[in-house]
């Protein structure tokens, strides 16, 4: 039986946190190292093990991936996430960019100044409802299908969805004015796996706070 | 006969480069529409052409692809330059991505305030000679062949020489310590598609002045 992948990273969300979910939407059980110390750091970088020196690296089939797109882009190709072909793929590609490009917004929000974090709130609900969530709800209301692409899962839909509850953490009513986003969700939401991620005692992890800002900056300030 | 490709962009490299770089590489000509004033931004923006608002726009194929690595990850599909199997292709993705990450330093350069220009070229310099170089280097080392992934000629190959040409113009001596990644870029600046995109009058831009990044930050108003 194969090994299961295994996770390096400090606990917490940070940009680990969509490889964990496109793994639990694809019902594969991982394993984590969790990054407490700089040394730790210092030992997996001396060891080889991180292609450029940083995280997320995952441990899987034989290798050790880094960098984040490309993690996410193996465990979709092998999990069927990345639709049936290259034009399918090509719509999976753009759509979750975006959706990185806005999830970005609050990977670095508790890095922020406190002063600059309520201000940064109110950028990325405006980006949220200005520039991202119109375009998806176009696209759900125009083909009136469960998923973004091909009428089944993708990383499209993990990666939205996790942004999509996120955002919802920080502004409970983001979707009051997006319907279909709404119906979306719940459905989403239901998928077997995925609602068992979102159950307690998974490995989602909880929203960033002061601990894990402070174990962060132990562990990568220079 | 298929319509050329359509590059909307500003007349310089920024984000659309590495697609003018990749286009060219596989023989591919194409046309490009400049922005040049806000109001034809805008209007792009209007037609519904930009599916978040942004450039990079490619029109190819009878799709408006938008995102960056979305756009390169199609290109390279198509013209066979993303690896023979799963394996090959993470490989030449974690290459790109780490490329991309050294790469978006240098295209953000011009924007930052004067008196960090001088602490964010340094940076640049360190972060090729310490973190990206001496990877591409062992890698060469390691299997002795041409080109990074599998023998052949491939998207990686393209970016890190690309990067590689930009970093020299911020210093001209930064591969003395690199011996492989010198006759590698000799050898696939010699690829006869590429050789002819290195020469006066192709498309390649030149690198960014204050002409440039004025007319960017007025256009994007930032």
């Amino acid at each position: 039986m194969a090994a299961r992948p295994k996770l390096h990273y400090p606990n917490g969300r940070g940009r680990m946190e969509s490889v964990r979910w496109v793994l639990a939407a694809a019902g594969v059980e991982f394993d984590e190292e969790f990054l407490e110390t700089k040394e730790q750091l210092h030992k997996l970088q001396d060891g080889n093990h991180l292609l450029f020196q940083q995280v997320p690296m995952v441990e899987i089939d034989g290798m050790k991936l880094v960098q984040t797109r490309s993690i996410l882009h193996y465990i979709a190709d092998k999990h069927n996430l990345f639709g049936k072909d290259l034009k399918e793929r090509t719509l999976i590609d753009m759509y979750v960019e975006g959706t990185l490009d806005l999830l970005e917004l609050l990977i670095m929000h508790p890095f922020l100044k406190p002063d600059d974090q309520q201000k940064e709130v109110v950028n990325m609900a405006q980006k949220a409802i200005i520039r991202y969530f119109p375009v998806f709800e176009k696209i759900l209301r125009s083909h009136g299908q469960n998923f973004l692409v091909g009428n089944q899962l993708s990383l499209a839909d993990v990666i939205l969805l996790q942004t999509i509850l996120a955002l919802e953490e920080k502004i409970p009513n983001i979707l009051s004015a997006f319907p279909f986003l709404q119906e979306y969700t719940v459905k989403l939401s239901n998928i077997p796996t995925i609602k068992r991620f979102l159950e307690p005692g998974s490995k989602k992890k909880p929203p960033p706070d002061e601990i894990y800002v402070r174990t962060v900056y132990n562990i990568f300030r220079p | 006969m298929a319509a050329k490709p359509k590059l909307y962009y500003f007349d310089g490299r920024g984000r659309m480069e590495s697609i003018r770089w990749l286009l060219a590489a596989a023989g591919v000509e194409f046309e490009e529409e400049f922005l040049e004033t806000r109001e034809q931004y805008e209007k792009l923006q209007r037609d519904g052409r930009l599916l978040f608002g942004q450039v990079p726009l490619v029109e190819v194929d009878g799709m408006m692809l938008t995102q960056t690595r979305a756009i390169l990850s199609y290109l390279a599909a198509k013209f066979n330059f993303y690896g023979k199997d799963l394996k090959e292709r993470v490989r030449i993705d974690m290459y790109v991505d780490g490329t991309l990450d050294l790469m978006t330093m240098i295209m953000l350069a011009p924007f930052q305030r004067p008196e960090k220009k001088q602490e964010t070229l340094a940076s640049i310099l360190q972060k090729a000679k310490t973190r990206y170089f001496p990877v591409f280097e062992k890698i060469l080392k390691e299997h002795g062949e041409d080109f990074l992934v599998g023998n052949k000629f491939s998207w990686a190959d393209i970016q890190l020489l690309e990067a590689i040409l930009m970093v020299e113009e911020l210093n001209a001596s930064v591969l003395s310590d690199f011996p492989l990644l010198k006759a590698f870029k000799t050898r696939i600046s010699n690829i006869p598609t590429i050789k002819k995109f290195l020469q006066p009058g192709s498309q390649r831009k030149p690198p960014p002045d204050t002409h440039y990044a004025n007319l960017v930050s007025n256009i994007l108003q930032f």
